[in-house]
């Protein structure tokens, strides 16, 4: 059992555009008062950001963890629905169910799960369409 | 070059008070879809977008991005600006197309950000 010394988690409200982001920017903070080296703390910040927006534009909430240990970053994303029918569709770069609103805020590129994936050392997705979608990203620090 | 240089090679407006003149800017990046934008742009560079809205600022600061250029002197919302000046990321307005401000950019030594 891994042992995280700091453990920190946001509720993510759906359809708040006015403050998405901020809990990112609240885990980029933390990571750099932590002394964590300045490119790790950027893909962190990148995986958040797409992870938050995700809940934001496409779930009816849910909430953003972080999890740190000594030799590892650990973000987890839950909500509560409506969940992925097809993961692999979901994956491929330039696929998007995003809604018109979000499209014309610039949301919606189909790239947020790659450049979640492309900033991880570990990836794990898992949605049950109709209950819900989590996903994991861990990056290492040792 | 730093943000005043910026300024004054797209013709630009300074929106926020200028907390980071000093800043160095050495890379550019063009997009207006913000997954692009946080997959290529790379910190300490000038960001060229005609959004507007709110998440800029988010995504310039989780990025490190020093400024962002907004072209065709498109209107910027309030709310954005008071964010940006919160998270002092200069915002320039220019009446350039986004194409001349990246020419002009490009022309002074400014590189892409891959």
């Amino acid at each position: 059992m891994k042992r995280y010394i700091m453990e920190h988690t946001y509720s993510i409200e759906a359809g708040n555009y006015a403050v998405a982001g901020e809990a990112s920017s609240s885990i980029k903070g933390l990571l750099k008062k932590l002394g964590i080296d300045g490119g790790i703390v950027r893909r962190m910040a990148i995986a958040a950001y797409e992870a938050e927006m995700n809940l934001v534009i496409h779930s009816v909430g849910g909430s953003l963890t972080i999890k740190i240990a000594p030799d590892e970053l650990l973000l987890i994303s839950e909500d509560g629905g409506p969940g992925i029918a097809d993961i692999d569709l979901a994956m491929e770069e330039g696929y998007s169910t995003a809604p018109e609103e979000a499209r014309e805020m610039g949301f919606g590129a189909g790239m947020g799960l790659s450049n979640m994936k492309r900033c991880a050392d570990e990836f794990n997705i898992h949605s049950d369409a109709g209950i819900g979608t989590k996903l994991q990203i861990k990056i290492y620090l040792k | 070059m730093n943000i005043l240089d910026v300024v004054e090679c797209v013709e630009g407006n300074l929106l926020t008070s200028t907390q980071n003149t000093d800043r160095e800017i050495l890379y550019g990046y063009s997009c207006d879809l913000l997954s692009h934008v946080m997959a290529n742009a790379r910190s300490n560079c000038v960001w060229v977008t005609v959004q507007t809205h709110l998440n800029i600022v988010a995504v310039a600061s989780l990025l490190d991005i020093s400024c962002i250029v907004v072209p065709e002197s498109i209107e910027v919302e309030e709310t954005t600006l008071q964010k940006a000046e919160e998270e002092k990321i200069s915002i320039i307005a220019s009446k350039l197309t986004a194409f001349e401000i990246c020419g002009r950019l490009y022309d002074m030594g400014v590189k892409p950000c891959k």
